[in-house]
């Protein structure tokens, strides 16, 4: 453990006015449990407590086969449900040296960027709605609405999509995905200016957010902070341009970079890269070309002995597998990195001293998915 | 020159000689105030009713959704039915909560509201009383809900509530000042504390367009500050939703809650109505001055209309607030009473007995 980790371990007093905010809390969006010492309205620490919704997913992995881990993947983050699946998917397929055509990869990045789209808009949602703009929770699900549709006219489901599979794709997309595509980069364009308006150019919202939650970039590498919450520290963590997998070395995108570590900046960087996703959906829904849906596979994928391992960025940060195979049909043993575990702990350190207002608009900056910390 | 035809005075009058012909002078007297009692309890409760399934539909259209759709034609009786729901709820018994208090809460919260539709000048001659300090009453009468609040987050035992209840406390006690001072500001101008003459005063057009710029400054502080006292967003610290679950009701249940529901519309009522009466004339028709055949034709519209008209016109001003800002947080609340709003209304009132004296207003 580093020195910044050590030297925030707590010790709970007896006396210390405690309230318990969680598992049931509007603002913890799942069931978390961060049990907060108070002084008055001022945080004097919180300590989180995880594990109401753990499911044991990688022990579970350990008797499934390496499609059927697929499944199990998507329910941990579910928002970049897609990328947790091709961190597997690529995991498997470096393994065992398969070459997937280059029309999967153009879809695999279609995919990646709407649901980092969509994914954003439901924080954009929930963040709007945790500093009382309850209006913000309904413009950011009307255009969410749009990708889930293009993702249930492909795969059938809007949520848990499960598409990917160890070689490429279950099936082919719908012939409509590349139109629809584009018709919602045209529709998201003209509507960004509306969230701009409604939060962006808020003075109330300045006010809340700016100067709140300050993360040092030290910190934020600390304690692994990844992703738009890293980057909004000047972190520069983007698994796309670090250790670019998939198609991400051939596209031109920019990696978005804030460096006042506030929610503030967080919130930038998080709008920015939408913006920067319509960019790339344009490229690619325009250049996706004609061929296999998978490569050929056989129909049990059997690991060789050895250890793999694959990164990833998902809509919150890096994701990462590490897969030991013993040379069976089943992983001898999976593990996540999961970006929201690591986001999650640095929460202590930016609340302290902050008002229990900050503390729910840090938390919200932070983007926190609570099945995908407790997996 | 105000048509005396849609005056209540006269059936008001007719009643009154009616029941002092028919019985005793105090039976007479009694009776008239169960009925003005029944009368303001009957319109609380539709009132209230109306305010909630108007929030909902006012809310709807800011998020471009439809609104409650299902309980008869346009769910209108969506907010019945969500009422008698309310009224058969269990109601749920807090351990170690004080009792008494816990249960005394939601009253004082609902009778103070009560308190203060006594005073308002609803239609021309519809006003149950008519003192000569009656802002003063008004302001006096409205800060007791707070203690209603106080109380239902102390006896709660819940920390929750008890946070909520002190943010409560701190902020109502802070903006009842600037409410205070910027109705003072009316009071400047026309020289009286009684809501009927200050109506009448606006006889030749309203103060928010015959006091220039002090009369605005004012009705910007007031609204500002209005919203804030009855705690609705983007000032409902007291029940911050994403904070504290649900501030100081949080423990509450069925009617108990619905008492403190629906005294936070009714809250929001009087004050629209307050701020309709004072910058916008109340009743009084919209008059220019030396515009006869203008002000003859506004005359047909009755009082009561142009009274409900203005209050609702600001009441969707405050929930056009409520469902566009982000919440303040505790510390920026009270900046903005004490650093900014509180200075700016006492600067105000200088400006206002300036332009009085000078005679500066029509």
């Amino acid at each position: 453990m580093s020195d910044e980790v050590i030297k925030n371990i707590i010790v709970r007093e007896d006396e210390d006015y405690i309230i318990n905010m969680g598992p049931q809390h509007p603002s913890t969006h799942g069931v978390l449990r961060l049990e907060v010492c108070l002084n008055g309205e001022t945080v004097n620490y919180l300590t989180p407590h995880i594990g109401y919704i753990h499911r044991s997913i990688e022990k579970m992995c350990e008797s499934d086969t390496y499609k059927q881990i697929i499944h199990l993947s998507d329910r941990m983050d579910y928002l970049s449900s897609h990328m947790n699946n091709e961190a597997i998917c690529l995991a498997v397929e470096n393994a065992l040296e398969v070459e997937v055509p280059l029309r999967v990869k153009y879809i695999r990045v279609a995919l990646d960027e709407l649901s980092r789209i969509a994914s954003h808009h439901l924080w954009w949602s929930a963040f709007g709605m945790d500093l009382g703009a309850l209006t913000a929770f309904f413009y950011g699900m009307r255009d969410r609405e749009k990708i889930l549709a293009i993702f249930e006219e492909s795969f059938g489901s809007r949520l848990l999509h499960s598409f990917n599979t160890p070689g490429g794709l279950m099936h082919d997309v719908h012939p409509n995905f590349q139109k629809h595509i584009m018709e919602f980069v045209h529709y998201f364009r003209k509507k960004l200016p509306e969230y701009k308006q409604l939060l962006t150019d808020n003075v109330i919202f300045h006010n809340r957010t700016k100067g709140i939650g300050n993360m040092t970039r030290e910190t934020a590498i600390a304690f692994g902070v990844t992703g738009p919450s890293g980057r909004g520290s000047g972190f520069s963590c983007d698994v796309r341009k670090t250790a670019p997998y998939g198609l991400y070395d051939e596209i031109k995108f920019n990696e978005i970079l804030h460096d006042k570590g506030d929610s503030f900046a967080r919130y930038l960087v998080r709008m920015e890269e939408m913006e920067e996703s319509l960019n790339i959906l344009e490229y690619v829904a325009d250049n996706i070309p004609e061929g296999d849906f998978t490569a050929k596979m056989k129909p049990i994928v059997k690991l060789p002995e050895g250890e793999y391992f694959q990164r990833v960025e998902t809509a919150r940060g890096e994701l990462s597998v590490y897969i030991v195979s013993d040379g069976k049909k089943f992983p001898y043993r999976i593990k996540f990195r999961s970006p929201n575990f690591s986001n999650l702990f640095v929460l202590n350190t930016l609340a302290k001293g902050g008002l229990i207002a900050d503390l729910v608009a840090i938390s919200g900056s932070l983007d926190l998915v609570i099945p995908d910390i407790d997996r | 020159m105000i048509l005396d035809i849609y005056s209540f005075s006269t059936l008001t009058a007719s009643i009154n000689k009616e029941l002092h012909a028919a019985m005793a002078p105090w039976l007479a007297v009694l009776t008239e105030f169960v009925l003005i009692g029944l009368l303001f309890l009957l319109f609380y409760a539709i009132l209230g009713l109306f305010l909630v399934y108007l929030e909902r539909k006012v809310c709807a259209v800011m998020q471009n959704r439809i609104g409650p759709n299902r309980v008869g034609k346009w769910g209108i009786f969506q907010t019945i039915a969500d009422f008698i729901k309310l009224i058969t709820k269990e109601l749920i018994p807090i351990k170690n909560a004080d009792d008494f208090l816990f249960n005394l809460a939601p009253f004082i919260v609902i009778i103070t509201s009560f308190m203060v539709m006594a005073a308002l000048p609803f239609a021309k001659g519809l006003q149950a009383l008519d003192f000569n300090i009656g802002i003063f009453y008004i302001i006096a009468v409205s800060s007791l809900g707070v203690v209603g609040i106080l109380i239902a987050g102390w006896s709660s035992n819940s920390k929750y509530s008890l946070i909520g209840a002190m943010r409560s406390g701190a902020q109502v006690v802070s903006y009842e000042l600037s409410v205070g001072l910027s109705l003072l500001a009316i009071v400047v101008f026309s020289g009286s504390m009684q809501l009927s003459t200050i109506v009448e005063s606006q006889a030749n057009g309203w103060w928010i367009f015959k006091g220039h710029i002090p009369a605005l400054i004012a009705f910007v502080i007031y609204l500002i500050a209005s919203t804030a006292e009855i705690n609705r967003g983007p000032f409902d610290l007291a029940e911050a939703e994403s904070e504290l679950t649900a501030g100081f009701h949080t423990e509450y249940s069925g009617i108990k809650f619905a008492f403190f529901f629906l005294a936070e519309y009714i809250n929001m009522f009087i004050v629209a109505a307050i701020a309709a009466t004072l910058f916008f004339g109340g009743w009084m028709p919209l008059h220019i001055d030396h515009w006869e055949a203008f002000n003859r034709v506004m005359d047909y519209i009755p009082s009561i209309i142009w009274f409900f008209g203005k209050t609702f016109f600001i009441i969707y001003l405050i929930m056009w607030f409520k469902w566009t800002f982000p919440r303040l947080r505790i510390d920026q609340l009270l900046n903005l009473e004490w650093k900014y709003l509180l200075p700016l209304s006492l600067l105000n009132i200088v400006l206002i007995s300036f332009v009085v004296l000078m005679g500066w207003y029509f």
